[in-house]
């Protein structure tokens, strides 16, 4: 590799990319970076209330967008009533107080925001959270975490099935149990289950690191226990600290599930290699 | 995608048809195409409630010589029951193709139930101490109003919204479905059976019937099939949580339990409240809070749970 100084002399592309990218998503030149360019300045100590009751998916969010658009930077939503799609693509910095419980696809597609939710949240909670830090004070239903990307994902309860699917960042905390799935097609980022774990856990993960304090039912093709070091404990302790989730016997007994990373090369390996793996 | 809801009361009554309706009304967007019931009133000693029907709702826009079939249809049911010694002691109309008798009866239950059903058109929704089931087309709102559940009292109820996936939009492919030939059993399913050719036809080779091309109809009549054989229900669910392939989850009522299972992969939804009085159970939070408006602790179920309460 002397010599090459650019990824274009290595043969990667010269042309400029089309739609979305960073340059038109981002600004630079934001305090703190990358935030979005049509994120909203807001002020935290500026706090509104939002009714729910009686009002669609639609007129919530818009309201809360509202609000955020005339600098509130702490708004509490109340009675929710478990209804769908509520606090959905907020990608800037606020405080969001959830008053009540949420249903299906609540929190999903946020960038930035603080949430904490005091009731149970339904399935897809938090689905593709990218940054920022959300909490669940009960219960959770399946899926809580899908595809995330990043930020701090906490369910002080238990939560459903295929918890984590497809995650591919950030951190997801989980205070009592997980059903079976967690962590299937995982990529990257962490999670961690105070409780006890469902079969098949880890199923087919790619990358990533699962800790479980609890009993795991049995795990998923290709999802290995790996070696619990210093480094995961003192991680493991900040964390669970942080969100007053730390187990009185610490964090010793905690099992570290890692992807073997057998099926990387799946598509190259032979029919009897392949059954070898699976 | 359907929703199913259930609700029962440890002690005592409540008003279960409107609160049933309220539950599977949160659940329209779960399913639009029809609404069904199972619902359960005190029990009347010696008498049956026979539900039954002699055509579909839209067999009415086939023309006027229908009204005149239905008329015949309905008598000539009416014989049948004669025949067989049972004692009609209230007769109502629910709609002009649905009927509601109380009968007096001692006799072999399943023969009676085969004889209507020789009928054209006829099928039993179901036959009862203490449960009415009642499904027609449109949302919960529709159907409880024109069966007047609104002021129904009793001790447990399934329900069903139902969006027509496998087979048609009729009254025989909506759910509930009853357990033919057992009294007051009755089964609601969200999901789908992947095996329901193979163990229909095991079923059939048993003598089972079906009457619709519906796969939730199969675990009716499984359920049927493993009470004729003595199996408890609570057995019942966790035997067909191995033999049942698919993905599902589908409440059971008898005359004075409700029971639910859930597939091996968890992959239909399944919301459950429990307090000392009652326990709802709803594919979404919302049909609870239907009936339950302030804040409540509900959980999922977890992949291969079975749960069975008393009333």
């Amino acid at each position: 590799m002397a010599g090459v100084s650019t990824s274009h002399e290595m043969g990667l592309h010269t042309e400029p990319l089309k739609g979305r990218d960073i340059k038109t998503m981002f600004t630079l030149e934001n305090e703190g970076g990358y935030g979005y360019a049509f994120a909203r300045d807001v002020d935290f100590n500026k706090r509104a209330e939002v009714d729910a009751e009686g009002k669609t998916a639609r007129e919530v969010n818009s309201k809360i967008r509202e609000l955020m658009d005339s600098g509130h930077g702490t708004i509490v939503l109340k009675n929710p009533g478990a209804a769908h799609s509520l606090v959905v693509g907020i990608l800037n910095r606020a405080n969001i107080i959830v008053e009540g419980s949420l249903g299906y696809f609540g929190c999903g597609l946020l960038d930035g925001p603080n949430v904490r939710v005091s009731g149970r949240v339904g399935w897809s909670f938090g689905e593709n959270l990218m940054a920022g830090t959300i909490v669940v004070e009960k219960n959770a239903g399946s899926t809580f975490g899908a595809a995330m990307r990043g930020g701090d994902l906490v369910c002080k309860g238990s939560v459903g099935s295929r918890t984590g699917i497809d995650q591919k960042g950030g951190t997801i905390l989980v205070g009592g149990d997980t059903g079976a799935f967690s962590g299937f097609m995982m990529q990257r980022g962490r999670m961690v289950v105070c409780g006890n774990a469902g079969k098949n856990l880890g199923d087919s993960m790619y990358d990533g690191t699962i800790y479980v304090g609890g009993e795991i039912k049995d795990l998923g093709v290709d999802a290995i226990p790996g070696e619990l070091t210093d480094l995961d404990k003192a991680w493991l302790t900040r964390k669970l600290t942080q969100y007053e989730l730390m187990p009185e016997k610490g964090v010793d007994h905690f099992t570290k599930i890692v992807a073997g990373k057998q099926l990387w090369s799946y598509d190259n390996l032979e029919p009897s290699e392949k059954k070898l793996v699976l | 995608m359907c929703g199913i809801a259930g609700l029962i009361y440890r002690k005592g009554t409540s008003n279960i048809g409107q609160e049933m309706t309220d539950m599977l009304q949160a659940l329209k967007h779960r399913g639009p195409d029809s609404t069904g019931f199972a619902i359960y009133g005190k029990p009347t000693k010696g008498q049956h409630v026979l539900r039954f029907k002699v055509a579909e709702q839209e067999d009415l826009d086939s023309g006027l010589k229908i009204h005149d079939e239905i008329k015949d249809r309905r008598s000539r049911v009416d014989t049948i029951l004669k025949e067989l010694g049972a004692k009609v002691t209230k007769a109502e109309e629910a709609t002009e193709y649905a009927y509601r008798y109380e009968i007096q009866f001692d006799g072999d239950m399943k023969k009676l139930a085969d004889h209507v059903e020789d009928v054209e058109g006829a099928e039993i929704l179901s036959i009862g101490n203490s449960l009415e089931l009642i499904k027609d087309l449109g949302d919960a709102g529709v159907v409880s109003g024109q069966y007047g559940l609104g002021n129904f009292t009793g001790t447990h109820g399934i329900g069903h919204t139902r969006m027509a996936t496998e087979s048609d939009v009729d009254i025989r492919s909506a759910h509930p479905y009853w357990a033919y030939p057992y009294n007051d059993i009755a089964v609601v399913h969200n999901g789908q059976i992947t095996n329901y050719w193979l163990m229909r036809r095991q079923l059939e080779r048993e003598g089972q019937r079906f009457v619709s091309n519906c796969d939730s109809e199969l675990l009716a009549v499984y359920t049927a099939s493993n009470m004729e054989k003595g199996i408890s229900l609570e057995e019942s669910l966790t035997q067909s949580i191995q033999e049942i392939d698919g993905v599902f989850t589908y409440l059971v009522t008898t005359a004075d339990q409700l029971g639910m299972a859930k597939d091996t992969m968890a992959a239909k939804p399944m919301v459950l409240y429990e307090s000392d009085d009652m326990v709802a159970l709803a594919s979404e939070e919302v049909a609870i809070r239907a009936i339950i408006p302030h804040e409540i602790d509900t959980w999922d179920p977890y992949d291969e749970e079975v749960r069975v309460w008393q009333a």
